[in-house]
């Protein structure tokens, strides 16, 4: 069986999971009940200067009858006074030894008041400390978080302060309201941070109420942005680790990162440790469902890995970031169409349409005869569940004309009916950045285009 | 209060909660050129009115299912949706399909059924249809006929309109106000009802065709068929019997020991309002076999699951009495011969000693008899009913027909009977439209 503990620069845990900074890692008493359920580490929830919070402080995108598939909130950190804070990480540590217990913190932008929290972390024996430089509302608004995380000299300059005084890991958290996440990190990495964490969450306002044309969640009349996470932010949060794994002052730092940004499942654990995370932090599926999704998060993953040969997390940890490229080096012969599987097709003919409204019109509909129909092509007088079906024409991919888009595979209901199939384009591989090197006429001229097209053999529909 | 026996025929399905009919319309594929649109005989854009019940948009959801049938909510209580939309809808085969009649009447329920004031209406055309019957035909091209512009007068000669849907269906799937309800938006919509008027009684053709510019006629069948045999006169006519149990329940005569003739949709429903208001045993009595009944799969089941008895290959031959009373049903015992014109196996007499089922009522549901008006009238028929070429209109110019009193071949429908209306006033409002035409130019 796979072993799923990890060493996060240091920080030890029996597995890869820690409870995000945020609501689930509020108290003491949520964080023995989350260590009971199985949970590897938590991140506390950011301590640091006194506030005040607001109801109405969550807002949740839905979709097609799915709840929550992204939630908003305008929550401060913790509203518990320090002191209690202090007392119960530190009664959590001595609990849960062989647990990660992580702080996280934001204070002033002034040294002696990072100096000054730093102490205070270290004395409960805390195992590490993650510096929050990612909140988008509310204490961006005081000059700390996001404030602090999208300007990249502040985040060194202040990571300094704190690298000064730490004696234990310092893990520093990114904002990803930021065009180029690569900044931040490398500042952080030039300050001598321990490691990096990312994402927080992302700006957001998640809806309007058409009755009272309020916005929602409507906080005393009013309502603004706040930070976004869960399942749909997932791709964003992947892209921007691999941009990290890719980065090459990060690779040659060899930080560990603790990922994290809509993960809800192991396959989605799996995939942020195959783009270069090393610890995965999870909130917004524990405020949905509660602790007690550590049992498959850790099952599957490690099913998966015994599936896969993976011995240890470490092995998994960027095993697919090689694959990562930029479109100018993709092979422009590569070639797929998709196929429908005739077994497995229901009919739906969403294919048909999505292809023919906005793709390349190269799915046909074929009736029982091999004869390609129009859709809506029935009788007037034709009814009744066995015409319906009988008479119902099949969807097919005319090859020769695919362009292998992947739209058709990406709206099909039915797993496994729709396959993107390699196929010889009978071209020899060529990248874009190649041609730019070797025919740069090709590349700024359209007439030079066209005769390239036709020299190669390339059709465009 | 309702009686205990309106409770015991309360409708089957109850309307789905907000969150069911959230639920249920977020599960549709919403399907390109869906099948179930091409399974429905009126060809309600289904997977649109659906999507805008999960959007939320119940006003549009009305009028979609409006624009292509105007008795939609019949259609959602009395459509045999497992053999139409919903037997063609593509979860049906590794999942359960879309419970598309039921989403129907969530969106139909919408506004409390005052679908008149989603319905878009063109202004007067000055032209005037008469339509006999009240029926789903009826209606149907009443609606739509009035919905385009036209003055429209439906005679009917019962005293409430709605046809069979309030008379002949029982209100475990259609109650007697669902269809007075449909009666009322249409008559929103503009179409004037006249109770009491029937053709041949009180009304007559000649006059209609005078007076209107069109004429519809959607009659339905005749009575029930006589079977001819000894002590038939005791036997309770099927549709009165279901006629009652809608309109007065509380004040049916039921048996303990009933017996109902017949193997359709009308029998089933006999089974299973004797049993449902106290019969302790009900037996169908049908001359062929279960392979061979009209009703369909889906009711039998049903009245099997009320506990509902069959006796197969039994063709009655008497009624048995003592003085004026009912005591049972005399049978012959019936084997299967060579297919007939419709396909069905000919019941034969087996030639063994013929059998008595105890009963103290006994129900016939065996078929209406052909439209008597048809001959009449003068009208051509096909097969003993009324004859209508490609535009549903008769041998008689001006003169159309719809519904059940047309239907020669196929099984009889509800919603084939609005598409029969529905069709045939798009026809005459061609018909009357170019002849005004032809007279501007002139």
């Amino acid at each position: 069986m796979a072993d799923l503990g990890i060493n996060f620069a240091g920080i030890r845990s029996p597995n890869p999971f820690w409870l995000a900074s945020a609501p689930p890692a509020n108290s003491g008493a949520q964080i023995h009940r989350a260590f009971e359920a199985g949970w590897g580490g938590a991140v506390w929830k950011t301590i640091g200067p006194p506030v005040l919070n607001v109801s109405n402080r969550y807002g949740a995108w839905h979709h097609g009858g799915q709840r929550m598939l992204g939630i908003n909130n305008v929550e401060l950190i913790s509203d518990r006074p320090l002191d209690v804070n202090l007392r119960e990480i530190a009664e959590v540590k001595r609990a849960w030894p062989d647990r990660a217990v992580i702080v996280s913190a934001m204070v002033e932008s002034k040294p002696e008041a990072w100096h000054k929290i730093i102490r205070q972390i270290e004395d409960t024996g805390a195992d590490g400390i993650e510096l929050n430089y990612g909140c988008p509302h509310g204490m961006s608004e005081r000059g700390m978080g996001a404030a602090v995380g999208q300007v990249p000299e502040y985040c060194e300059q202040i990571t300094r302060w704190v690298m000064q005084a730490a004696h234990i890991p310092v893990i520093v958290k990114l904002t990803p309201n930021i065009t180029n996440i690569v900044s931040p990190a490398r500042a952080a990495v030039a300050a001598g941070a321990n490691g990096l964490s990312l994402i927080n969450t992302l700006s957001s306002i998640t809806s309007v109420d058409l009755d009272t044309l309020e916005i929602s969640p409507n906080i005393g009349g009013k309502g603004g942005h706040g930070g976004y996470a869960g399942p749909a932010v997932k791709p964003i949060a992947l892209n921007m680790l691999s941009a990290l794994g890719t980065d090459e002052v990060m690779h040659g730092s060899k930080l560990p990162i603790s990922a994290m940004g809509g993960i809800t499942t192991w396959k989605d654990a799996a995939e942020f440790l195959l783009l270069g995370a090393s610890s995965l932090q999870v909130c917004t599926a524990v405020m949905h469902y509660g602790y007690r999704i550590i049992e498959d998060l850790c099952d599957g993953l490690s099913n998966w890995m015994d599936s896969k040969g993976f011995q240890r997390i470490t092995d998994v940890t960027g095993a697919s970031l090689g694959r990562i490229s930029d479109f100018k080096d993709f092979d422009l012969s590569f070639r797929a169409v998709a196929r429908i599987d005739p077994q497995k097709c229901i009919q739906c003919n969403l294919c048909y349409v999505a292809c023919n409204d906005t793709a390349h019109q190269c799915i046909d509909l074929i009736d029982a005869g091999g004869r390609v129909v129009q859709p809506y092509s029935y009788a007037v007088s034709s009814n009744g569940k066995q015409e319906a079906t009988e008479k119902r024409p099949n969807p097919r991919v005319r090859e020769v004309d695919c362009v292998g888009c992947r739209l058709c595979y990406n709206i099909c209901p039915v797993d496994h009916c729709i396959s993107m199939v390699e196929v010889p384009s009978g071209r020899d591989s060529i990248t874009w950045d190649q041609i730019v090197k070797t025919r740069p006429e090709v590349t700024e001229d359209w007439e030079a285009m066209e005769k390239y097209r036709k020299e190669k053999g390339i059709h465009v529909h | 209060m309702p009686g205990s026996e309106t409770k015991r025929l309360a409708e089957q399905l109850p309307p789905l909660s907000p969150q069911e009919a959230l639920v249920e319309s977020n599960r549709c594929l919403y399907c390109y050129d869906a099948p179930c649109t091409h399974a429905c005989p009126t060809h309600i854009d289904i997977p649109r009115f659906i999507k805008k019940i999960s959007t939320d948009n119940l006003t549009g959801s009305a009028r979609t299912i409006l624009e292509a049938n105007l008795l939609g909510a019949t259609c959602a209580r009395v459509c045999p949706v497992q053999e139409l939309c919903e037997g063609a809808c593509v979860l049906g085969h590794e999942h359960k399909p879309i419970m598309i009649g039921r989403l129907q009447r969530y969106a139909m329920d919408h506004m409390d059924n005052d679908h008149a004031a989603v319905i878009t209406k063109a202004p007067a055309s000055g032209k005037s249809v008469a339509v006999v019957g009240s029926g789903p035909a009826g209606l149907s091209c009443a609606g739509e006929l009035a919905r385009r512009g036209h003055s429209v007068t439906v005679f009917e000669k019962r005293p409430l309109a709605g046809g069979l849907s309030t008379y002949g269906i029982i209100a475990l799937r259609e109650p007697i106000e669902a269809s007075l309800q449909e009666v009322r938006m249409l008559e929103r919509l503009g179409v004037r009802i006249e109770a009491g008027k029937e053709l041949g009684a009180n009304l007559a053709l000649a006059d209609l065709r005078t007076k209107f510019e069109a004429v519809f006629l959607g009659p339905g069948l005749g009575a029930t068929q006589v079977m001819g045999i000894p002590g038939e006169e005791l036997i309770v006519d099927g549709l009165e019997y279901i006629e009652q149990s809608k309109l007065n329940p509380a004040g049916m005569t039921i048996g303990r020991n009933v017996v109902v003739i017949g193997a359709g949709n009308t029998a089933i429903d006999c089974a299973t309002v004797a049993k449902r208001l106290g019969a302790e045993q009900v037996t169908m009595v049908y001359r062929r076999t279960e392979k061979e009944m009209s009703a369909y799969p889906h009711e039998y089941d049903f009245v099997k699951k009320e506990g509902v008895a069959f006796r197969f290959l039994a063709q009655p031959v008497r009624v048995v009495v003592d003085g004026q009373r009912v005591t049972g049903l005399a049978c012959a015992h019936m084997t299967l011969g060579a297919p007939d014109s419709s396909g069905r196996r000919v019941a034969q007499f087996a030639g063994s000693p013929e059998f008595v089922i105890p009963a103290d009522q006994v129900v016939k549901a065996v078929g209406q008899q052909k439209p008597s008006l048809a001959q009449a009238l003068g009208l051509e028929v096909n097969r003993g009913f009324i004859k209508v070429n490609v535009d549903f209109e008769t041998n008689l110019p001006g003169v159309f027909a719809g519904g059940d009193c047309i239907r020669a071949k196929n099984s009889a429908s509800t919603v084939m009977a609005v598409q029969d209306g529905k069709l045939a006033a798009a026809a005459i409002h061609n018909r009357l439209m170019n002849r005004s035409l032809v007279k501007k130019n002139g």
